[in-house]
């Protein structure tokens, strides 16, 4: 048995994981429009490969990922293209995107797959390039485009791939669900994963409120574990706090080590994925199936039958929200994640992406809009509550003082933006907000210093070659006239002094000209 | 349809400012009723008087700065502080007392600074040494505990308030005070011959420091501080005690135990120093400001010239509360155990 070790801080919110029904997976069917943007990940947005009234089949790529940090996106089924253009997205900024919508033609006919046999007979890169080309990008909630994070082995030694199961937030069983029901699959995805980052050891961490996810994921390996797997398999469970989900604070608790300020994983020899992207891992490579459906948990007190969805990206939340029978009487808020960190909606029109784990629909009672901030009466139980060993207490005081010295200084940057800080403030102080805002100031400040400083050395080279080239140009015309001095006073009576005060000067130039040319070319 | 757009967490944990200061205030039941057995009523009219002053002085405090007063009345704050105060108070003490000490209190130690939150010193304490200072008579004539006397009743209680002072058999010096005053005699002596002692560590005032503990342990249950600066606290005392012992001779400070049933001990360490606002924030910096009061409150115990030592104590480590803050920053999550904070 693997030894569990504890974190700091966390909190114990009501979980509420029963009301989604965990377990069972209803089909979403296919809305008659689907809106996928095109970007639904980290990193820089797909470009659109297809155009207006092109007629697109399922698992045609519609736009490809751009650059290094990119994930590229496929139709779901097949359609006509209607529309490229900005429409509502999920997103914290509530900004429209460009995006990319589809009506389907109902008939769901697929391009034909690219399935391999034996994924042991291609190199870890070939099979890095399967994942890029089926658009997957980390399906926890960060999206993270999942090839780019899977180049770590060229960079760092890994050892061990953790499945991060644990699922913490509150409300959410979307990832509960997808290992009930689909753990071979996901076991399968894993030792993939394993093979490509080389990794020897899989740790699946599962919080210890999902017996039935524990008990699925278990039989699963004992299957595998019997003669067949490369790796080692381990399931563990360990106690239920949130965020013991985070993928620091995970590996902390399945490793008792602490991934560096400002490092990665990869840095202790770790790579952590979601459940579900190791299962649209496995298809991309097995089936070259790309990622155009997940697991959505829809839930809230809101809604007359909360339930987990297979949704195809780009189905309108709408169309979710009428298949679980959505009461608008007593509801305001639509949130796209869970109650910690998901963000709120404008509108439902925005779609189903890859990132999407949950849409939340509270009533007014279950979730109630909190008061007005108090005042801060310093009493530490923010700093009790942060698993990143921070003092939100005093970042919220020099936030608010906008000294930027003393938030580095005390680690703003190190806050992972959990919100356990502001659910336990007796004064309903938002501390996250202040935090978000406060590393978004001081980001673009040191983006501005950077810019400022490279347009005063661009300027400041300017300068010198300009200067240069003067010097260069005096030294030549110094020179020329010397030598017509020379050649005139060779034609005449040579003036010995006239001659050697052209000398010296033709000298001097060509010194100035020297010490010009040792400064270092910028 | 269109929804609030409003940022995470979406939820709140069960804990209000309010709910914490109601749960203080509860919290003092056991000692107030030790405190109101031993030495009658007193206690529990400086308590109603003072949280009506108080909450007069912060209608007033927060209407002069031109803020809305009903907020501030209903965060239970300034009863904590009054109540607080009243408690530290003598029992029977006149209405002017009462008066300028919440005046200070929530004037000078709250408002000054800038209301709830930005007060560097611990308000009630404030009061307090305004008073020890001002009226030094006053402060130092406590009631005469059950057991020595019959304590004074509730028409006593209300001619004091109006001015009349307690008779002078109804009075009497605390063992702190006749242990200060000890001159020659053994600690076994001392206890053996002066009534006052009673089992532990004064008649009255052992039960009294008991109440305050059991308030504080629930407190801590309540998870609504941390046991870092009690229990620094009393460990800081119980070592300078200990050092102080001198195995009990004529010169003896007294032992732990004594100084731990004694005065505002348990009041000071659940009630006093675990107020956050002018406490140090860190769980390290807590368990060093609390020992420094247990040694500092040792030592004007033995060394000094009050009554009692807690409020003085407090307010000297309030200062240092904001430097002991700067050097006990803890090591945040991923940053390693010897590097700089
Ligand atoms: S929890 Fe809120 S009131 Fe308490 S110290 Fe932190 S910010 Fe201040
Ligand atoms: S949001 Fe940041 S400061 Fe608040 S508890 Fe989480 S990590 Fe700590």
């Amino acid at each position: 048995m693997r030894r569990v070790y504890g974190i700091h801080g966390g909190i114990h919110p009501p979980e509420e994981k029963g009301l989604s029904n965990p377990g069972t997976v209803v089909d979403a069917g296919l809305p008659e429009k689907l809106v996928l943007p095109l970007s639904q990940h980290i990193g820089a947005p797909a470009k659109a490969a297809v155009a207006v009234g092109d007629h697109v089949l399922g698992g045609q790529c519609l736009a490809s990922a751009v650059g290094a940090v990119s994930a590229s996106v496929h139709a779901p089924t097949s359609g006509i293209v209607t529309a490229i253009e900005p429409r509502p997205v999920p997103h914290p900024s509530g900004i429209d995107n460009l995006c990319i919508e589809i009506s389907c033609d109902g008939r769901d006919q697929w391009v034909d797959l690219e399935a391999i046999d034996d994924y042991r007979q291609f190199t870890p890169h070939e099979l890095v390039e399967r994942v890029k080309k089926a658009g997957i990008a980390g399906m926890g909630g960060a999206g993270f485009p999942t090839a780019t994070k899977l180049l770590a082995r060229d960079r760092y030694a890994i050892d061990t791939l953790i499945i991060n199961g644990t699922e913490c937030e509150p409300y959410i069983t979307a990832d509960d669900t997808l290992m009930q029901t689909a753990a071979e699959a996901i076991v399968e995805g894993a030792e993939i994963l394993a093979y490509i980052v080389g990794a020897s050891t899989v740790i699946f961490g599962v919080e210890d409120n999902k017996p039935d996810a524990l008990q699925a994921l278990q039989q699963a390996v004992n299957a595998r574990a019997n003669g067949q797997s490369d790796h080692q398999l381990e399931v563990v469970s360990f106690p239920t706090k949130y965020p013991s989900g985070g993928e620091k604070q995970l590996i902390e608790i399945l490793t008792g080590q602490q991934v560096p300020s400002g490092g990665l994983p990869a840095d202790l020899g770790i790579v952590c994925q979601n459940p579900g992207t190791a299962v649209a891992v496995g298809d991309a490579v097995l089936k070259g199936r790309p990622l155009v459906d997940r697991i959505v948990t829809l839930t809230g007190r809101a809604l007359g039958k909360p339930a987990n969805y297979r949704a195809r990206l780009g189905t309108p939340i709408a169309h979710l929200l009428a298949l679980s029978e959505f009461n608008p009487s007593d509801n305001e808020r639509l949130i796209h994640g869970g109650p910690m960190m998901g963000f709120a909606l404008g509108t439902d029109a925005a779609p189903v992406i890859k990132t999407t784990n949950c849409v939340l629909v509270p009533t007014r009672d279950e979730l109630p809009v909190p008061p007005a901030a108090q005042a801060c009466i310093r009493c530490g139980l923010c700093a009790e509550a942060c698993p990143a060993e921070l003092l939100p207490q005093q970042l919220y005081w020099y936030a608010r003082a906008k000294d930027h010295e003393q938030l580095e200084r005390h680690n703003l940057f190190d806050c992972i933006e959990c919100g356990a800080c502001s659910w336990v403030c007796p004064s309903n102080i938002p501390l996250v907000q202040y935090y978000r805002a406060a590393k978004g100031t001081i980001q673009e400040a040191k983006e501005d210093k950077l810019r400022s400083d490279r347009a005063r050395e661009r300027f400041e080279a300017r300068q010198e070659r300009v200067a240069k080239e003067a010097a260069e140009k005096e030294a030549k015309r110094a020179a020329r006239k010397a030598a017509a001095q020379k050649k005139a006073s060779e034609s005449t009576d040579e003036d010995p002094v006239q001659a050697a005060i052209a000398r010296a000067k033709a000298r001097k130039a060509q010194m100035t000209a020297d010490t010009k040319q040792d400064t270092p070319e910028p | 349809m269109s929804w609030l757009r409003i940022t995470s967490p979406h939820g709140h944990g069960p804990l209000s400012t309010q709910r914490v200061m109601q749960l203080v205030l509860l919290a003092t039941l056991p000692g107030v009723v030790a405190q109101t057995w031993f030495f009658g009523p007193g206690t529990l009219v400086n308590i109603v008087v003072g949280g009506a002053l108080a909450l007069g002085f912060e209608w007033l405090a927060v209407s002069l700065r031109g803020r809305e007063p009903r907020a501030a009345l209903e965060d239970f704050s300034v009863l904590v502080t009054s109540t607080l105060l009243c408690i530290a108070l003598p029992p029977y003490s006149p209405w002017w007392l009462l008066v300028v000490g919440i005046a200070s209190s929530v004037l000078l130690g709250k408002h000054l600074f800038g209301g709830l939150g930005y007060n560097p010193f611990n308000p009630a304490m404030v009061g307090y040494v305004v008073l020890l200072i001002s009226f030094p008579l006053q402060m130092s004539s406590w009631a005469a505990p059950r057991g020595l006397t019959t304590p004074p009743g509730l028409t006593d209680a209300l001619s004091a308030l109006l001015g009349t002072p307690l008779a002078d058999g109804l009075t009497s010096a605390t063992p702190l005070d006749i242990l200060r005053q000890n001159k020659g005699l053994l600690m076994e002596d001392l206890y053996a011959t002066t009534p006052q002692f009673g089992r532990w560590a004064g008649i009255g005032w052992e039960w009294v420091n008991i109440g305050f503990l059991i308030g504080g342990l629930w407190l801590l249950y309540q998870r609504v501080f941390t046991w870092h600066a009690p229990v620094a606290m009393l460990a800081g005392l119980g070592l300078a005690a200990l050092i102080g012992y001198d195995g009990g001779s004529s010169i003896s400070g007294g032992s732990p135990l004594l100084h731990w049933l004694s005065g505002a001990t348990m009041f000071g360490a659940f009630f006093i120093i675990t107020d956050p606002v002018s406490s140090a924030t860190s769980n390290r910096g807590r368990l060093l400001f609390g020992a420094l009061i247990g040694i500092v409150i040792y030592l004007i115990r033995t060394q000094g010239n009050y009554p009692d030592a807690v409020a003085f104590a407090v307010l000297i480590l309030n200062f240092a509360a904001p430097l002991i803050d700067q050097y006990t920053v803890p090591r945040a999550y991923g940053h390693n155990r010897r590097e700089d904070p």
